[in-house]
């Protein structure tokens, strides 16, 4: 049996691919990867270290748009006769892989964090505040797989690259502008992630933040009254009506802990709290807390790992 | 314009999250439910813009239970013309988009508007299922849209970057932070709302997909550890040795 992964390979290959195609490599079956665009082969081979066994490739798409990606998905499905179709639940898969559910009448479960269990796939529900067992009934079946949920696995060796015609159809969308992600790791990726809030008291006083999070290799998020006031991006917004993350570290400044933000932050391993007041509910929820200014923490913390890293 | 936007009630979200019947279900004691927050503050805010800008009318639909009717005029105070109501249990994403592209599709609309994703399910399944539907283009997560004749210009987010596209109506969009800001219904609103029309229309045969067949809690922390706000050292070793996520 064969199962398709599709690979987002517009911007090279980003961690959550290589999680897609290890999952796919989890379960039982032959992984076929289905991308579109112009990555160089050479690219798209590396996929057979994470357990592809072959890549297609349609070459006549080249924008996001999700009907076309849909089609050629659809046709690559027919090709194959793959029963099982994974994505990372991206951007682009939150567009496709709808889609591409009433298109082939399979069952979807978005947000997946575990392999399939039979029929039924465990997924965060209640923006992280619980867990929920997702029942497919039909045959073919569509995973979208939560991100950082499953790390990549290699081992392998290059696969071959096909070309592939996936009956993509005419674009419905035109593309007028685009700007290129700036950052260097996409916040639902990161493993470390540093984090600030209100407490902070204004947006020049994030330099500090900038610098813990270069240091650790993080990427920077915050709460979401911040983004709301316009003091950092939206895109940087965690909680319930944020970005739902779960990095492997969250060290939070100068933030409450109120529940709608603690629903997107509470699926990472270990939360660190700095917070001046004793009482804020985040230390419920935190592994490691620090009762102090954040202004004089946060510098503090960041020398020490300067130090850390250093002597290792 | 003739804009029909897609609303679910979602739990308040400051709710106690918990499960009955052997965590099969969602236990509902307590539970105020809302007009869920990404289909109120920005769908049916920036619906309305559009609507106060160029004419034309806003109407909301909601696959659900005669329960749901509260929610539904929580929505309609914020400021829609009317509400359909399909008379259903929502059983799943699939279910629930089939019924609003078959109503969608026999009352031309200019565009169908969907939230994000709602704040309990967090799927985001419902307005690209629509989109397939109706065979008509979707475009996800829009933080900007502006319609000029029949042509929307919208922004959307791509991962990290930002990209503006333009696509002929009609076309389903599905609205993320930055369209619109949340308003507030005021009294005259409220009042309104209360005889504006809703009309309950019945569903058409669909079968789910998928189902839930049962949840879980996550595990309750151990205590938090305390340290030295002086001592970052200390930190940072037990966050290599102890927590090894450095
Ligand atoms: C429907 C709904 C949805 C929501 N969704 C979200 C969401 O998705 N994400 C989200 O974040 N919020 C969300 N909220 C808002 C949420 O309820 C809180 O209001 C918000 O998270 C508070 O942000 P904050 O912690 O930055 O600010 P505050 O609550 O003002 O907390 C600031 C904290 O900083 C501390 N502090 C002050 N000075 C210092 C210092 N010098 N050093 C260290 N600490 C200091 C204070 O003790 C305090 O704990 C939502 C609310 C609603 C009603």
């Amino acid at each position: 049996m064969s199962i398709v992964v599709y690979i987002n390979s517009n911007n090279g290959l980003a961690k959550s691919a290589l999680e897609a195609v290890t999952y796919g490599n989890k379960l039982d079956g032959d992984v076929i990867a289905v991308t579109c665009g112009s990555a160089d082969e050479s690219v798209l081979s590396s996929l057979g270290d994470y357990g592809a066994s072959k890549v297609l490739v349609d070459r006549s798409v080249n924008s996001n748009d999700s009907m076309q990606i849909a089609n050629v998905l659809k046709t690559a499905v027919e090709a194959t006769g793959a029963k099982t179709i994974i994505f990372s639940h991206d951007l682009i898969a939150k567009a496709v892989a709808p889609r591409l559910s009433v298109m082939l009448k399979a069952g979807l479960v978005s947000g997946a964090i575990d392999v399939p269990n039979g029929d039924t796939v465990q997924v965060n529900v209640f923006s992280g505040k619980a867990f929920g067992n997702v029942k497919i009934s039909t045959d073919l079946k569509i995973i979208s797989l939560l991100p950082n949920s499953f790390q990549p696995e290699s081992g392998g060796s290059a696969c071959p690259v096909e070309e592939f015609n996936g009956n993509a159809g005419e674009a419905k969308i035109r593309v007028i502008d685009s700007k290129k992600p700036e950052g260097d790791v996409p916040l639902p990726e990161a493993e470390l992630v540093v984090s600030a809030g209100r407490g902070l008291k204004g947006p020049e006083n994030w330099d500090m933040i900038e610098d813990l999070a270069v240091t650790l290799g993080a990427a920077t998020a915050c709460s979401r009254p911040v983004a709301d006031i316009g003091w950092r991006p939206h895109h940087e917004h965690v909680g319930q009506t944020g970005v739902a993350i779960r990095p492997n570290l969250y060290i939070a400044a100068g933030i409450s802990g109120a529940i709608q933000h603690l629903a997107g932050v509470n699926g990472s391993k270990v939360i660190v709290v700095v917070n001046t007041d004793e009482e804020a509910p985040f230390f419920k929820a935190a592994d490691y807390g620090v009762v102090g200014d954040a202004f004089e923490v946060i510098p503090r913390l960041n020398e020490a790992i300067k130090k850390f890293k250093a002597a290792n | 314009m003739k804009i029909l936007v897609c609303i679910s009630k979602s739990p308040d979200t400051t709710s106690k999250i918990a499960f009955t019947d052997g965590d099969s279900k969602f236990d509902e004691n307590g539970v105020q439910y809302i007009v869920n927050p990404y289909d109120e503050w920005y769908a049916l805010v920036r619906a309305l813009e559009i609507k106060e800008a160029n004419g034309g009318s806003v109407t909301i639909v909601t696959v659900g239970t005669a329960t749901d009717d509260t929610v539904i005029r929580k929505a309609l105070a914020i400021g829609a013309d009317e509400a359909v109501r399909i008379d259903s249990e929502p059983t799943d994403a699939y279910f629930v988009a089939m019924q609003i592209a078959e109503y969608a599709k026999s009352n031309a609309f200019d565009m169908v508007l969907t939230g994000k994703e709602t704040i309990n399910y967090n799927g985001s399944q419902v307005g690209g299922m629509i989109a397939a539907g109706m065979d008509l283009p979707f475009i996800s997560l829009a933080s900007k849209l502006e319609v000029n004749g029949s042509t929307a210009k919208l922004e959307t987010e791509t991962i990290g970057g930002l990209e503006v596209v333009e696509v002929d109506l009609p076309a389903v969009i599905s609205c993320a932070k930055g369209m619109a800001e949340q308003r507030i219904p005021n009294m005259r609103g409220i009042m309104a709302a209360r005889t504006k029309p809703l009309n309950v229309v019945a569903p058409v045969p669909f079968e789910s997909l998928t189902s839930f067949e049962s949840y879980a809690l996550p595990d309750i922390k151990s205590a938090c550890k305390m340290i030295d706000p002086n001592n970052m050292d200390e930190l940072v070793e037990l966050l290599h040795q102890e927590a090894k996520v450095i």
